[in-house]
């Protein structure tokens, strides 16, 4: 279990105090200028070292992310953008960032902006969170009071500003390139790719994008160096990170851990449990709504960071483990993801716009018990059409938490499909069948 | 030149091109549905799918850059999957009832579904079910069938610049409309039913009308307006049933304006198939040989110079030709063919063209526009200045205040003042033209038509000579002239004019000095008929047969071969897809016949021989579709007075030119649908 | 999501007012000066609250003035995003999430509470019209499930009786205040919060 001492975000359930006096007493905003001092080359490669990961859901290195920005500004400004749309289900931790640790976030940003080379971050937060976005704008204004932002930011000789942008109710905002798209006003449908947001960005300009957790460590990370981060959890999944566990656990919970904690252990010291006992537990969803599940047998032994999960066919993604036991209909339960998937499409490109409903109603059917054995074969051919074959990654999103379903609970499913097939094997009937086929089987 | 190889082929390609311009050059076809040459690129359709070495998933080839090494395979059971995949989707929800669909046998679903796609669907849920939505008299809409493929969206926003097509909502509910179903305001409108690869978008005129394979398709050129747009007519019988464009990179592109393409209804409409003669107060149906004996009768009696002639809008270069040597024997030299008293010097073919040429457009780095509005004049042009506006960012300014043209501009002025000043170097407008490396100055027909229409016309042309802006690599003058029959009327009547007495046929006319006035499809004509005896020669019942003692029925601009020269002087030909009304005959035709009676003389052995001397009268010709040669200008400056006054542009009525749009249903719905468009723009 | 329906009865005229126009006016500051359209989420948002949480057809052709863009772009934004509402709402607008995770702790009793209390359809206003209620995907709380939004404020760990005292204060006009509904701190692990948290760490 993570010591307390390594823990970074000790405020996550506000015990102590949002406001800026208080996150001063935790060692926000310590030695910031000092730090700054060192320069990009230092600051990018400090973070390289860390080996952090992106805490948004792909994991990419984010100070190989860093060093993509074009090294010297040129006519057009950079940006720095924060993604806080967080509305992958299962998922909560940057709430808790933004409501108790917002100056982490903010120091961060400063930091991100200076070793990227934008004046300017842009902080896009889901438009449900409204009083999160509130009460970052009052902690803005207070690091603006005490001089760590504007003009001169910290003393750094940087200028920096922060802006809140709040989305409305998209979940295909949290996307980066959508995010963009609707920080510029539009619609949050994604871009294609190349070109790259680190090269064309916001308003066609070089822009790093960044999930809140990613940002709020930085700071912490190069007070106490990338050593200390990178000797926590495994090689190249390092580091703490927030697990959000939620679904039928006792206790469920925000919590802090060590990357590469047995997921066992965590939902029993941290959550208190399975209800009904770890024995009653049927699936999990490691890593928010987009990650296939693990059945209870790989549960048992299962670490929770992203490459033991990648080989598991899973991932860790945003950490937002939802944890399901036995009293649960399974495919009830992924038939409301998929509908979640449905709803969230943009609509923008064909597999994902027609595929999302159309996985959607094949499960509510099978829930219903009205799917037949060919539907079962038919939703799997569906996920692969959707998978790799979309703008961006909403369509594996959508897909893999099906595939999850039907590679660990086909049997489950087939006990359910004993609906006839509407067209029986050898049996043809004619109004459905191409008349020339018959008629060469038949001569 | 980089390389790439395709399916085992390495091909050169050129820097910017795309995987799937590139496997167009290696003639290896990619299915495609959003992706289109002349709109940005949208990657949303996924049919183009290929498989790229080192990439685990298949890549949108429309929208990823083609690169030095890249291997690329196209024939691969991965590629076919996905192509399966993606056309499976694309058909779920679309309905099957191409029966009834008036996109069958030109839909580019179903031609790709036959290839791509598998033979049955396994959708077994209920197919969505999508409002339709109204978008005008041209449009007719099924949405159930659209693919979401965006192309209309695009070519709203982009090319017709009027963003008014969007898509609504989201996910599997998003659907395309019109801002609260308004008609879309665009002169282009309708190119988005050729865009739309299915049957969501098609025409509304032509609804049902006929299936593709059962029209006759003729090759032609559009008179509607002086631009010369690329046509195809496609006939069933006699009657036209559409016109479509045809690509023409050098003039309209791949579009037409929604008045080229839906006058046609006009041609069945309004006909004039027998001569009509005046009795009494009444025009009664009658023959050709007692129509022909009247006029030539009358003729006969008058002095040549009571004797005269107006060449209509919409005239071919032989029938004007015609119509001169017709002038010629009868020795009168009142011919005209403007229908307006706007400033021509017909001296040198450069002063009556637009010099830079449309394809110019795009290369230009300024354009000044004088008293014209060239959405409503040359909508085509219009279409191409808003692409280098969009493209290449030319700064635009106007002289007078011609509204809304889809693009931003500044306007420098609206008096004959503020164009003086320019000639005097007092208005900054004199900087930045010099300092310009292209500059265009497009002059319209209603600055030439205010008072100072010379002083104008001729300052322009020094101005810019004397700055070195005409010659053979670039010429900056521009006259925007308006009918298809101007510019090959000016070439071969230009023996006619008088320079200094521009508007001398005009005088006359309204001094009474005519006895007989002979209209060859000359419908635009302000006249105050009194004691002239008025003979009208064309194919519609419209203004100038209703002012006519005797009228005599011509064919349409469909029904004959004719060859036009459009405003930059490109000759092109117009060709025969239908025959005359009735009894109507091709206008030379006719002239010869009352030619013969008056003087037993056959005008022409025959249209080659009509042609081939008409060519010769074309000045500077270089050949066929070719822009003419260039001639440097030699001719000495001729003054003119100047008046001080408000530069006038003068409102078209767009939907109601001539005399077919007159005649046209589906045009006098736009018009009426148009009402408040030239009062409030595009934005209303 | 299908589309949103417009409300048939459209008010004719829209104008911020003027404290409005000066909260525009600096919102339009925060973005540069050529992209004026950025506004447009913010535009809304407050064109939506200043209009008791709905968004007239006048308000968007004003705004679309306003930023100078096309009717249209605005329109697809409007409809685009979920959060917009295109007809009257309730002066309380209660959301409830019933996305899995709420779903796996009984998001559905909810969801018939509201049915049973406000209305029996989603966005179909209470017969007092102070209440309406819509089903929404997952409002990122999670770990308090299962929860719902009224107006600004998350109810969270709910139970059926207290979703009933809830509602039952909204409907009465007096809300309760928002929060956990089983009295812990925020996301803490509710009984056994295994070690208090230490202030400053090394
Ligand atoms: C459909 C979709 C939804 C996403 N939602 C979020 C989100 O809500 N929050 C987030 O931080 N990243 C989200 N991402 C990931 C971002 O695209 C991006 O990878 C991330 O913001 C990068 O930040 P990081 O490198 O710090 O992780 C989403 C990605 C996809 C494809
Ligand atoms: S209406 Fe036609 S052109 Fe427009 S998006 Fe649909 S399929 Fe494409
Ligand atoms: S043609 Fe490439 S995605 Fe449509």
């Amino acid at each position: 279990m993570l010591k307390q001492s390594d823990k970074i975000f000790t405020n996550l359930y506000n015990d102590f105090g949002w406001e800026i006096d208080s996150a001063l007493k935790r060692d926000d905003w310590k030695n910031t200028k000092d730090i700054i001092s060192k320069g990009k080359e230092y600051l990018i490669s400090e973070i390289k070292n860390s080996e952090l990961r992106g805490r948004g859901g792909a994991g990419f290195s984010t100070g190989l992310k860093w060093s993509f920005a074009p090294k010297e500004l040129g006519s057009r400004p950079h940006y720095l953008v924060i993604n806080a749309d967080e509305s992958e289900p299962g998922t909560c931790k940057d709430r808790d960032i933004l409501r108790f640790e917002p100056q982490k976030l903010i120091e961060g940003s400063l930091i991100a902006g200076y070793a990227v080379g934008a004046h300017v971050c842009y902080i896009y937060i889901r438009g449900e969170y409204f009083n999160e976005g509130q009460r970052l704008q009052e902690a803005i204004n207070q690091a603006y009071e005490k001089k760590f932002l504007g003009k001169n930011a910290c003393g750094t000789g940087w200028d920096f500003d922060i802006h809140i942008h709040y989305g409305a109710g998209a979940y295909i905002c949290g996307e980066e390139t959508a995010l963009l798209e609707s920080i510029e006003g539009n619609k949050g449908q994604p871009r294609l790719k190349p070109p790259f947001p680190a090269l064309v960005g916001l308003y066609g300009c070089p822009t790093i994008v960044n999930n809140v957790e990613t940002i709020a460590v930085v700071p912490t990370i190069l007070r106490r160096g990338s050593k200390w981060f990178s000797s926590l959890g495994k090689p190249k999944n390092t580091g703490t990170k927030i697990f959000c566990i939620s679904g039928n656990v006792n206790s469920p919970c925000n919590v802090e851990e060590e990357m590469g904690i047995p997921l066992k252990e965590l939902i029993e010291k941290h959550a208190g449990g399975v209800i009904g006992g770890w024995e009653n537990l049927q699936a999990v969803i490691p890593g928010g709504s987009s990650m296939p599940l693990l059945p209870k047998k790989v549960c048992d032994t299962i670490t929770m960071d992203f490459d033991s999960l990648i080989e598991n066919k899973s991932g860790l993604g945003t950490a937002g483990v939802i944890v399901i036991n036995k009293d649960q209909d399974i495919v009830a339960c992924m038939a409301r993801i998929a509908r979640f998937y449905k709803h969230e499409s943009c609509g923008q490109c064909t597999p994902c716009r027609e595929g999302a409903g159309w996985m959607w109603r094949i499960l509510e059917r099978t829930v219903k018990r009205e799917a037949t054995l060919s539907d079962i074969d038919l939703l799997e051919d569906v996920t692969k059409q959707i998978e790799g074959h979309t703008i961006c990654a909403f369509g594996e999103g959508s897909a893999w938490p099906v595939q999850g379903l039907l590679r660990h609970f086909r049997k489950d499913i087939e006990k359910r499909c004993s609906g006839e097939p509407i067209v029986k094997k050898k049996r043809d009937i004619p109004y459905l069948v191409d008349q020339h086929l018959l008629e060469k089987k038949n001569a | 030149m980089p390389k790439i190889t395709i399916n085992g082929k390495e091909i050169e390609f050129q820097k910017g091109m795309t995987i799937l311009q590139a496997c167009d050059l290696a003639d290896v076809e990619i299915p495609r549905f959003c992706y289109h040459e002349k709109l940005s690129i949208a990657g949303n359709c996924r049919m183009c799918l290929v498989e790229m070495e080192k990439s685990a998933k298949p890549v949108a080839s429309c929208a990823m850059p083609a690169a030095e090494g890249m291997i690329i395979k196209t024939n691969t059971e991965f590629v076919e999957k996905a192509r399966k995949g993606v056309m499976e989707f694309l058909l779920a929800n679309h309905p099957l009832d191409c029966p009834v669909c008036d996109q069958g046998g030109e839909c580019d679903l179903q031609d790709q579904s036959l290839y791509y796609g598998v033979d049955k669907s396994r959708f077994s849920e209920n197919k969505r079910d999508v409002k339709d939505k109204y978008m005008g008299p041209l449009i007719k809409t099924q949405m159930t069938r659209c693919i979401h493929c965006t192309r209309c969206v695009r070519f709203a926003t982009e090319v017709a610049g009027v963003p008014e097509i969007g898509a609504i909502g989201r996910g599997e509910n998003m659907e395309i409309t019109t801002y609260l179903e308004n008609s879309m305001k665009s002169e282009l409108s309708a190119n988005v039913i050729d865009l739309c690869p299915v049957g969501a978008l098609t025409s509304k005129p032509y609804a049902f009308e006929a299936r593709p394979w059962e029209l006759k398709k003729t090759e032609s050129i559009d008179v509607m307006d002086a631009v010369g747009s690329n046509i195809r007519v496609d006939t069933y019988g006699w009657e036209v049933k559409r016109i479509l464009p045809r690509i023409n990179e050098d003039i309209n592109e791949e579009w037409i304006s929604d008045k080229t393409r839906y006058a046609c209804d006009g041609l069945l409409k309004q006909r004039l198939d027998v001569p009509y003669i005046k009795k009494g107060n009444k025009l009664e149906k009658s023959n050709w040989d007692e129509a022909i004996k009247l006029i030539s009768e009358k003729i006969k009696k008058l002095e040549p110079s009571e004797v005269a002639g107006h060449i209509g809008d919409m005239c071919s270069i032989e029938t004007i030709y015609a119509f001169r040597r017709f002038f010629e024997n009868l020795k009168s030299t009142n011919l005209e063919i403007r229908e307006k008293k706007f400033f021509i010097n017909p001296q040198e073919k450069l002063n009556y063209l637009f010099n830079s040429s449309i394809v110019g457009i795009e290369k230009s780095d300024l354009i000044l526009l004088i008293g014209c509005n060239p959405r409503h004049e040359a909508t085509m042009v219009n279409a191409r200045i808003r692409k280098a506006f969009v493209k290449n960012k030319v700064p635009i300014y106007s002289i007078g205040n011609p509204g809304d043209l889809t693009y931003e501009y500044k306007i420098a002025g609206d008096r004959s003042e503020d164009i003086k000043n320019i000639f005097e170097e007092k208005n900054e407008i004199s900087k930045i033209l010099k300092k310009a490396k292209k500059p265009m100055v497009i002059i319209g027909e209603s600055a030439l038509e205010t008072k100072s229409g010379g002083f104008i016309f001729e300052g322009f042309k020094e101005f810019l000579n004397n700055n070195g802006f005409i010659n053979e690599k670039w010429n900056a003058l521009n006259v925007l002239i308006q009918n298809a029959s101007t510019v090959g009327g000016l070439d071969i009547c230009s023996s006619f004019f008088e320079i200094q007495d521009n508007f001398s046929f005009f005088d006359k006319l309204e001094n009474k000095k005519f006895k007989f006035l002979y209209l060859l499809g000359s419908d635009n004509l302000n006249i105050k008929k009194e004691n002239e005896f008025i003979v009208y020669q064309g194919s519609h019942g419209d203004r100038g047969a209703e002012i006519a003692d005797i009228i005599l029925p011509g064919a349409a601009y469909t029904e004959q071969n004719g060859l036009f020269s459009n405003l930059e002087g490109r000759v092109q030909e117009c060709r025969k897809a239908s025959y005359p009304a009735g009894d109507a005959k091709e206008d030379w035709k006719i002239l010869s016949l009352i030619s013969e009676k008056i003087d037993n003389k056959k005008l022409f052995k025959s249209f080659e021989v009509l042609r081939n001397e008409a060519i010769k009268e074309i000045k500077n010709f270089s050949q066929i579709n070719q822009l003419p040669d260039f001639k440097k200008s030699n001719s000495k400056k001729i003054q003119f007075s100047y008046t001080p006054e408000k530069i006038d542009i003068k409102k078209l009525d767009y939907y109601y030119s001539n005399s077919i749009c007159r005649s046209s249903k589906t045009m006098s719905d736009c018009r009426l649908n148009n009402k408040s468009f030239l009062k409030d723009g595009t934005n209303n | 999501m299908s589309i949103k329906k417009i409300h048939s009865d459209q008010p004719k005229n829209f104008k911020f007012t003027d404290e409005n126009l000066l909260v525009a006016e600096e919102i339009l500051k925060k973005y540069p000066k050529t992209n004026k359209k950025s506004a447009l989420m913010p535009f809304l948002y407050l064109a939506q609250k200043q209009n008791q949480n709905w968004i007239p057809l006048a308000a968007m052709k004003y705004i679309a003035k306003y930023l100078s863009i096309p009717y249209i772009s605005v329109y697809e934004v409007a409809t685009f995003y979920s959060m917009y509402n295109l007809s009257p709402v309730g002066k309380y607008f209660v959301q409830v999430c019933t996305t899995s995770p709420c779903l796996l702790r009984g998001a559905d009793k909810i969801v018939k509470i509201c049915k049973e209390k406000i209305s029996p359809n989603e966005s179909e206003l209470s017969k007092d019209s102070n209440c309406s209620w819509v089903e929404v995907e997952c409002l990122g709380a999670c770990v308090n499930a299962p929860m719902m939004q009224i107006n600004e404020d998350y109810y969270e760990d709910l139970n059926e009786t207290n979703t009933i005292k809830i509602i039952d204060s909204i409907i009465k006009n007096k809300p309760l205040k928002p929060g956990s509904y089983r009295g812990r701190k925020n996301t803490s692990p509710e009984k056994l919060k295994n070690l208090i948290q230490e202030e400053k760490n090394a």
